[in-house]
């Protein structure tokens, strides 16, 4: 037994060392070390999945091209596994050992707002791929973020809900941040817009199935539509339970939902799912003159081509967007070492397209985004579409 | 409540429980040859589904179904034949902790192969629109299916168990392990055999519950810890008790959503496991004397 022991301790510690001298501290010191803290396995690997695997991409492609100001980029990616203790680890490490000049993500917006003292602290640069509004407000200086705000999501929502003449409506959310998030902005303009929640349910992220809480919601006559605001698997699940039980009343999801597969995954179920997102999943039917077609359409076609076994979703969308900032603030300051200047050029940069919309940052906004940057799309014949009245 | 809202509520439950009961079953398969639980039972789960999506892309539901649980099988085997079988009397902990183990490096295989998207089995029957109405609640076929496969399932294992002489050899490991291989069982055998049979169980449960749940890498701790307590709660080892037990849980958790917030569900589950625990911890069917005799 305790040969046993010592041998499993000696695998362990092994482990460890291995861990601990990965690669990336080694790299050449020249190159722009840009770290990122990313979800890539666990509860929010589909954020941080196609996140990492972008990134990878652009990275690759920036380097053939020649770098950024003559100087090729090192990516240091940390998987967190969207747990915050070891995103706040992770930082750290970046901060103190690998000496990065930047940091993308986290993928969470609870992972992001335990980092974001530490990179203030440590005047380190912040691109976010989280979508709480509370990231950038109240205005960090050093951080940052890509994804769309969750109350313009709301407000799309409120609106296109306004059209349809929807008084009662019932909110369901996961027990994520983003879905607490999301019921808490739900729940605070529906009055604005002479909107009643009549009833709210928060569910496990991990739920498989909801058939029991659709029948309590249907037994209440009053309710015009549903919103849902969660992440996969229970966005599909949830549409599938309530058509199976014959209740069509519309259903609302997040802009969680902007991933081709959640509508394979729903099925027949997804149909007619209305929901707020940027512009990458309508990319094709975009006009041509839109200023985000063109990149829009090439991330899509790069993306697939390099990862087929995946589809472009918008969360690898924030990853792309962090990136296309932060180089375009490299570019902007002319300096691969000063942080502060790249740091004064994001917080400078205007008409910058991305996959979220075109950013135009200033010292009092730090996501750069407004409300044009979503659409209404809905599910149509198995495929995104935009919605119209 | 109108009786289509009770009927609604009660085929939700019996759709949760007869999956816990399923996973209770693996657990106590094992639990009864070799006094341990395998908590990579909820793995099992997890590979059954994971392979036969992956099959179908190649052929027909049903064949994929039936590669899937051989495959799934040839893992159960091979996980016993190299983490267990050459252990000599191990202790209790240490196979619980090897069963952990297990688990943990099954998931992050599976991680590696399929990556972390959410996949599903396409519906056996109609689509993910289709409901049949049954005295006025409306229910997915996909529910017909599993509750009418793992039923079928659960008698398969009890005629197995009773009648043919591979059944009554296990039962006899269960029994008395040293007095079966004193009559010649190999007892070796058996245990491989019971992970066969309860990954081969798992895997039949993972496929049809995969068009409703949908399936992914780290599904199976979440269903290993509500099979687990259904386990308990009918008290371990015991396959029919499993199911009266699964069915409770599932029924007291779909309706206790009439009346609690959703949120509450998982909860429940949690306080049954920590009452029974208490009050009774040789579970609602067992008996406290044969309990006290097991070692765990």
């Amino acid at each position: 037994m305790k040969r046993v022991l010592n041998s499993v301790l000696t695998v362990v510690i092994s482990f460890c060392l291995v861990a601990g001298f990965s690669p990336a501290s080694v790299a050449k010191a020249e190159n722009i070390k840009v770290g990122a803290i990313l979800a890539v396995t666990g509860g929010a690997s589909f954020l941080g999945g196609p996140e990492a695997r972008t990134l990878e991409m652009m990275v690759e492609e920036i380097n053939a091209k020649g770098g950024v100001n003559g100087k090729k980029i090192d990516l240091i990616i940390k998987d967190s596994g969207a747990n915050p203790e070891k995103a706040i680890s992770f930082t750290k490490q970046l901060i103190e050992e690998d000496k990065v000049f930047a940091i993308i993500g986290p993928s969470t917006s609870g992972e992001t707002m335990k980092i974001k003292n530490i990179v203030e602290e440590a005047k380190m640069i912040l691109v976010s791929c989280a979508a709480a509004e509370v990231i950038v407000n109240p205005v960090a200086k050093y951080v940052f973020k890509t994804p769309q705000k969750d109350s313009h999501a709301v407000e799309k929502i409120y609106r296109t809900m306004q059209l349809m003449k929807i008084k009662k409506i019932a909110v369901l959310a996961g027990n994520t941040g983003f879905g607490k998030a999301g019921k808490g902005q739900l729940e605070k303009m529906a009055t604005e817009y002479g909107i009643e929640v009549v009833m709210t349910e928060v569910y496990d992220k991990k739920a498989t199935d909801l058939s029991a809480v659709v029948a309590k919601l249907m037994a209440n006559k009053d309710i015009q539509a549903v919103v849902n605001w969660s992440i996969v698997p229970a966005q599909g699940i949830l549409a599938k339970n309530m058509r199976q039980a014959g209740w069509d009343v519309p259903l609302f999801q997040s802009h969680g939902f902007g991933n081709v597969k959640y509508i394979e995954a729903g099925g027949a179920a997804a149909e007619g799912i209305i929901f707020p997102a940027g512009r990458l999943l309508i990319a094709n039917s975009l006009a041509e003159d839109n200023p985000q077609k063109q990149l829009l359409v090439r991330y899509l076609i790069d993306y697939e081509k390099k990862y087929p076994d995946d589809k472009v979703s918008t969360f690898g969308g924030h990853a792309y967007d962090a990136l296309t900032i932060l180089v375009a603030a490299i570019e902007k300051a002319g300096t691969t070492t000063d942080r502060e200047k790249v740091r004064d050029a994001i917080e400078n940069l205007k008409g910058v397209a991305g996959t979220a919309g075109v950013f135009n940052f200033s010292p009092e906004d730090h996501n750069g985004l407004d409300l044009s940057s979503f659409e209404m799309l809905t599910v149509k014949d198995g495929k995104f579409a935009i919605y119209n009245q | 409540m109108t009786p289509e809202l009770f009927l609604q509520y009660l085929f939700a439950g019996i759709t949760y429980g007869i999956i816990y009961a399923i996973v209770a079953i693996g657990f106590n398969i094992i639990y009864n040859t070799t006094g341990i639980i395998n908590f990579a039972q909820g793995e099992f789960v997890m590979l059954g589904g994971m392979i036969a999506i992956t099959m179908h892309n190649f052929m027909p539901i049903p064949l994929a179904i039936v590669v899937a649980v051989l495959i799934t099988m040839v893992v159960g085997a091979l996980i016993e034949m190299v983490f267990i079988r050459w252990l000599d009397s191990p202790s209790v902990l240490r196979m619980i902790i090897i069963t952990i183990g297990i688990s943990i490096l099954a998931r992050e295989v599976a991680l590696h192969i399929w990556g972390e998207s959410v996949r599903a089995l396409p519906y056996f029957i109609g689509n993910e629109v289709t409901s049949v109405t049954i005295f006025g609640a409306r229910i997915s076929p996909q529910v017909l299916w599993v509750i009418g496969v793992c039923s079928l399932m659960v008698a398969g294992l009890s005629l197995f168990f009773k009648f043919t002489s591979l059944g009554r050899e296990m039962r006899a490991c269960a029994a008395n392990r040293r007095a079966a291989i004193l009559c010649g069982i190999n007892a070796k055998n058996m245990v491989t055999l019971s992970f066969v049979l309860s990954a081969g169980i798992g895997a039949v449960a993972g496929c049809v519950m995969s068009p409703i749940t949908y399936s992914d890498y780290s599904m199976g701790p979440n269903l290993a810890i509500k099979g687990f307590t259904v386990a308990i709660l009918g008290g371990l080892g015991n396959s029919l008790a499993a199911v009266a037990a699964g069915l409770l849980l599932g029924i007291i958790e779909a309706f206790s959503i009439s009346v609690l917030p959703l949120a509450f569900q998982d909860a429940i589950a949690t306080s049954i496991l920590l009452l029974i625990l208490f009050i009774r911890p040789h579970g609602l069917f067992g008996s406290s004397e044969a309990a006290s005799l097991k070692e765990f």
